[in-house]
């Protein structure tokens, strides 16, 4: 009896351990087999050239990912110019100004938002923003734009990627000891000052790294910003110019011209890309939340 | 002094107005989903499988796609379930509270939350070709089960640090081992757990660009785990692309079956994780 329930222990203990590691194993996995997936392009062509080359010419075995490079980018600075000073300026509110009222309508909100998948937000963004643009916004500037287009991107992109910014500005502000802002108010400043002063200096650090954390989510947003783009490829000139994301090259190649040579290679090479910056942006950023958490226990 | 009370009020109102353009947006895209879906729901819509003209405008549903996604999510949320439990336990009740290993072991899974999902979808049909697998309801199981793991073990991992430690104390000054803890402890976290299942779900089931080369598309009901499972959203993105007006109207439909779902699930997890804090010890 005694040695059954030691042994129990035991496999579970073991089974937990090896459940664990191969999480880690995991990550590198991913990271291994797209380099290894990608390599013939980079031996082919050197990665300086293919990354600042726009010619894209599959056939001819001529890959050069500038024209997506540069529309990924594009709408994701977009994207966080709508987002970051909407996202900030409500979080501060729900933070310092809000009532507990106000604060249980709104967090369901947010929550919801970023429950909608990325197809309805294409879906939405293809039935209001597109015909918005073409009709109201292009006429007045370039003439004529089908409105799929880096501004369409753009803004269907800084909506997804609000309710996370807004949750974690939001998680971070709280985290601020309130003897801090207490302190300030009872100096006399006003609510405005405190969170200038105090809230928003306390948590810069922690500001910086949910911005990276979005900007790195808004790189490999693929579906909604498939469906409202444009996909043509050459380097976007304005913001009503159609573009042609990263994500979006995968999603619509992959999988299907697969014959070409190097092609398949060329498309995991986008993914590579992808995969580290997302690590690197992730890291960071998850890296400065962390050692905040532990400073202010949140 | 004026100054002072001047730029508080602008501030005031610019917060105020950015949180109500916020709550707005939310309003705005339910309003044009229903607007533009409601129309064209039908009862044949979830019943039925797609008819001889489907893509063309005539009878039919979207049933295919709709089982399919269920299969997809299920398979991919018992995976999920498979490997969160053990690692949350794991990194919480066996390792030391402020061991360096549970801190990397997290910080893999804060990676894996932002990779995209299109990078899964890759990976994982280089991993098909890899194992001699075709586009199936399996490799869909697979790769969604990727993306929605690290969503799952953030959420429960959450629950699961919140709990009291005099809970755990107690039970291993009884003489329990570790593993009849947990067994004790997974009932305390069962609210918290089935709210980051639900999560986990919400993000599987709407998601495309996974299941884009892995699952396939097929108009039939999948029979096999090798067999090519339609989705939701796929569909909805296929019909969307199509010239003909009526099977936009469906793809709109369609958009408004899956809002739908994402609702109940998202409404089912609040109700569950608003439970959780009232039993909370």
């Amino acid at each position: 009896m005694h040695r059954l329930r030691k042994i129990k222990d035991k496999g579970a203990r073991w089974f937990m351990r090896v459940m664990a590691f191969s999480a880690i194993l995991i990550l590198l996995i991913i990271g291994i087999m797209l380099f290894l997936k990608a390599y013939p392009v980079i031996r082919e062509n050197s990665l300086l050239k293919l990354l600042s080359s726009s010619n894209w010419k599959p056939t001819a075995g001529e890959f050069g990912f500038l024209p997506f490079i540069i529309s990924t980018l594009y709408v994701s600075a977009i994207a966080l110019i709508i987002a970051f000073p909407l996202s900030l300026l409500s979080a501060i509110y729900l933070n310092s100004y809000a009532s507990e009222g106000v604060r249980r309508v709104i967090e369901p909100v947010t929550d919801l938002l970023s429950g909608i998948p990325p197809v309805i937000y294409g879906v939405w963004g293809t039935i209001t923003i597109v015909p918005f643009i073409a009709r109201n916004i292009a006429p007045g500037f370039a003439g004529s734009s089908s409105g799929y287009s880096v501004m369409a991107g753009g803004v269907v992109l800084a909506v997804m990627v609000i309710p996370l910014m807004v949750g974690l500005f939001t998680e971070i502000f709280n985290s601020i000891p309130s003897e801090m802002t207490d302190a300030s108010l009872s100096l006399g400043a006003t609510k405005w000052q405190t969170v200038k002063r105090v809230i928003l200096r306390r948590s810069l650090p922690g500001i910086v790294a949910v911005t990276v954390l979005a900007l790195s989510r808004a790189f490999g947003e693929t579906m909604a910003v498939l469906m409202v783009c444009g996909n043509s490829i050459r380097i976007p000139h304005s913001l009503l110019d159609a573009c042609y994301p990263l994500p979006a090259l995968i999603a619509n190649n992959y999988g299907e011209m697969l014959s070409i040579p190097g092609y398949e290679s060329a498309l995991m090479l986008a993914a590579l890309i992808l995969f580290v910056i997302v690590f690197i942006f992730n890291g960071l950023s998850r890296f400065t939340l962390n050692r905040l958490e532990r400073r202010f226990h949140f | 002094m004026l100054m002072k009370r001047l730029e508080e009020n602008i501030f005031r109102v610019l917060m105020i107005t950015a949180t109500l353009v916020i709550s707005g947006l939310l309003l705005f895209i339910l309003g044009t989903i229903i607007w533009k879906g409601a129309p064209a729901l039908s009862w044949d819509m979830v019943t039925k499988l797609p008819g001889g003209g489907f893509y063309l405008g005539r009878e039919g549903g979207v049933l295919n796609a709709i089982a399919g996604s269920f299969y997809v999510i299920t398979g991919a949320v018992a995976m999920s379930m498979i490997i969160s439990v053990p690692v949350v336990m794991y990194v919480n009740f066996y390792l030391q509270h402020k061991s360096i290993l549970a801190g990397f072991v997290r910080f893999c899974f804060d990676i894996l939350l932002g990779i995209p999902s299109i990078v899964y979808g890759a990976f994982g049909f280089a991993l098909m070709i890899f194992l001699g697998m075709r586009a199936s309801l399996g490799g869909g199981i697979i790769t969604v089960g990727m993306l929605i793991t690290p969503i799952m073990m953030r959420s429960f991992d959450e629950v699961a640090r919140l709990l009291p430690g005099e809970l755990t104390d107690s039970l291993l000054s009884l003489g329990s081992t570790k593993f009849e803890m947990i067994k004790v402890v997974m009932r305390q976290l069962m609210p918290g757990f089935i709210t980051a299942a639900l999560l986990a779900t919400g993000r599987g089931i709407g998601d495309a660009a996974t299941v884009l080369f892995t699952a396939g598309y097929t108009d039939n009901l999948p029979g096999a785990l090798s067999q090519p499972a339609a989705t939701l959203p796929l569909s909805i993105f296929f019909q969307l692309g199509s010239p003909v007006p009526e099977v936009q109207d469906r793809a709109y439909a369609s958009a408004l079956i899956l809002t739908g779902l994402i609702l109940m699930l998202s409404f089912t997890a609040r109700y569950f994780s608003s439970r959780f804090s009232k039993h909370k010890i």
